[in-house]
């Protein structure tokens, strides 16, 4: 673990004259896996927004406080070296790009291309071709975007993100609507990129289960605050999930590593 | 896009570009004056002084560079706006930009503006015509430093409904013979007297394809959302109204000089959407040249078929382009 990644200090924003996120300060270091919890509507997609600069100060847009990249504020960066540096995948979206897999995986390449750049090098193609590799897609990459399943377009975005070469990854629920087996996949795919790649990764997550299974640390968003940040054990309690989702659940522990398990308590049982 | 596809890309390019050159050999030699080949090349040698020379160079020539221009430039346009908006409906007259310019032209032969003004007149007039247009649709959709693109296109097909009604109320009041001038100018021709406007036009298509290509892949990453895009390094605001003012420029510079010669815009990018896919790369050059054949073809149809007399253009880009485009589709079963 390195130096600092991202440090946020006291940060409002929204949209319009709705604010979503007040006064929310953390920091992560460099190769850690975070995950962001909270309950629908809570300003969890609105905190990755901010972070990657897609709510950065803009008209009359509220935005209040400082984002740090690397020791770097980001308002201050331009739009090209910020996305050289952070990656996004959005939550899927029913945008069907007409475009190969391939193809798609080489606009990753975009924000290191030169202004007048016409055509990709050999270079870009190269290092697409790795991402594609890294996510176990590279048999996928003559097929069009929209002949593949929700499992295969999922792992295709995130090769694309890896194509941008990022030092910090953005996730927004990338395991939404994919069966256990493709959440799997993905989240073994991102440990995988963490441990070996050195990436930082800061992953929204519906599952909490899932987020305790593989992130260091949980960051719990409820209201538009940080209500809770530490180790999956100490967010991950019983009392803290029935107060901000407002359901009645069972706190497990996994067998070997103590993570915690939730299980929700039906009404009838 | 592996180097297969890039021979591919070069493939389309070097037979559209020689299709290009055959249509263009085409439409000198045929018309009221049937003119073969081998008096072409004859005439080209001899020099000025023959009829053969007067009738290709100072009356077919031009029209042909005029259409090549024109054709090519409605169709960059399209492309442009069609990938903006994300939209397939969307052509270089669905923003009022066309309706602006026809204005321009109608309220010009209204107040006999041709006669004080000279030569110039009725093209200035239009060029008048659908800046102001222009100006008026950007200044409302641009409200606090953002394109709305929803608002932008409601916009712009709110503008084209009152121009087009400013220009029949213009038409109900007017003299007869002014209407006639009116008609005609709206179906569009390539008849145009002025070489110098005509090389204008030429150098402003051309560099708005050069131009265009420069946001090629801005588009492409365009094509995956706005969010998507600016995730990419894209500046969206600003590409967004830079391909506004791009489109309407070389869409309001054509209109005002050739009048509203429609469909070219519209089917072009998508034929060859259906032919070469939705890289912008390579939809901008294979479009610009499919424009420039498409528009030199219904021109040579326009004077030949019922020759001497000349029908207008527009209505045989029309007829031709909508049939071609519905045989395309119906063909293959695509979807757009």
């Amino acid at each position: 673990m390195g130096g600092s990644m991202l440090e946020i200090k006291g940060l409002s924003c929204g949209y319009g004259k709705r604010i979503v996120l007040r006064e929310v300060s953390f920091a992560i270091k460099k190769g850690e896996f975070v995950g962001v919890i909270g309950p629908n509507g809570s300003g969890k997609t609105t905190l990755l927004r901010a972070i990657s600069g897609f709510l950065l100060p803009r008209g009359r847009t509220p935005f209040r406080g400082t984002i740090s990249l690397e020791g770097e504020e980001t308002r201050h960066m331009g739009r090209r070296s910020l996305a050289q540096r952070v990656a996004v995948v959005t939550q899927a979206s029913d945008i069907m790009p007409p475009f190969s897999v391939e193809e798609f995986v080489l606009l990753g390449r975009v924000p290191h291309w030169g202004g007048f750049q016409l055509l990709e090098t050999a270079k870009d193609r190269a290092i697409a071709e790795g991402a594609m590799e890294m996510a176990g897609i590279g048999y996928l990459k003559e097929r069009r975007m929209g002949e593949l399943s929700g499992g295969e377009r999922q792992l295709v975005f995130v090769a694309r993100a890896l194509a941008q070469k990022p030092h910090l990854l953005l996730l927004d629920e990338p395991t939404a609507h994919l069966d256990i087996g493709h959440q799997v996949q993905i989240m073994d795919l991102l440990r995988e990129l963490n441990r070996e790649g050195a990436l930082t990764i800061l992953v929204v997550l519906h599952d909490l289960t899932l987020a305790g299974l593989y992130c260091d640390r949980l960051i719990l968003v409820h209201e538009g605050r940080l209500r809770a940040i530490g180790p999956p054990q100490g967010v991950l309690t019983q009392g803290m999930i029935e107060e901000v989702y407002h359901t009645a659940v069972t706190v497990m522990e996994t067998p070997t590593g103590g993570r915690p398990i939730i299980l929700p308590v039906s009404g009838e049982g | 896009m592996g180097p297969n596809s890039k021979a591919l890309w070069w493939g389309w390019i070097i037979f559209l570009a020689g299709l290009l050159v055959l249509v263009g050999l085409f439409s000198l030699g045929v018309g009221a004056v049937h003119i073969p080949l081998r008096k072409v090349v004859q005439a080209l040698a001899t020099g000025r002084g023959t009829p053969e020379y007067a009738i290709l160079f100072e009356v077919r020539l031009p029209r042909i560079l005029l259409g090549l221009a024109v054709g090519g430039g409605l169709a960059i346009a399209g492309v442009v706006l069609q990938g903006m908006f994300r939209n397939p409906l969307v052509e270089p007259y669905t923003l009022g930009i066309s309706g602006g310019a026809a204005l321009g032209v109608a309220l010009n032969m209204v107040a006999s503006g041709s006669a004080a003004l000279g030569l110039f007149s009725l093209p200035a007039s239009g060029f008048l015509g659908a800046f102001g247009v222009m100006i008026v649709v950007y200044l409302l959709s641009a409200g606090g430093g953002q394109i709305k693109l929803s608002r932008l296109l409601l916009i712009g097909v709110m503008v084209s409904f009152i121009t087009s009604s400013l220009i029949m109320l213009i038409m109900a009041m007017t003299k007869v013979q002014d209407l006639h001038g009116i008609i005609f100018w709206i179906m569009g021709s390539l008849q145009e007297p002025n070489a110098s406007l005509i090389w204008a036009i030429l150098f402003i298509s051309l560099g708005g394809l050069i131009l265009s290509l420069f946001f090629a892949i801005d588009l492409n990453a365009l094509s995956l959302g706005e969010e998507e895009a600016f995730h990419l390094g894209v500046e969206v605001e600003r590409l967004k109204k830079v391909l506004f003012l791009l489109a309407s420029f070389i869409t309001g510079c054509c209109v005002s000089v050739t009048g509203i010669i429609g469909f070219v815009g519209l089917v072009v990018p998508h034929m060859m959407r259906l032919l070469v896919g939705g890289d912008h790369r390579i939809l901008m050059v294979t479009s610009y040249l499919s424009g420039a054949i498409f528009l030199i073809l219904c021109d040579t149809l326009a004077r030949v078929i019922l020759a001497p007399t000349e029908l207008p253009v527009g209505v045989i880009t029309g007829l031709v382009g909508g049939g071609l485009f519905i045989y395309a589709l119906s063909r293959r079963g695509t979807t757009l």
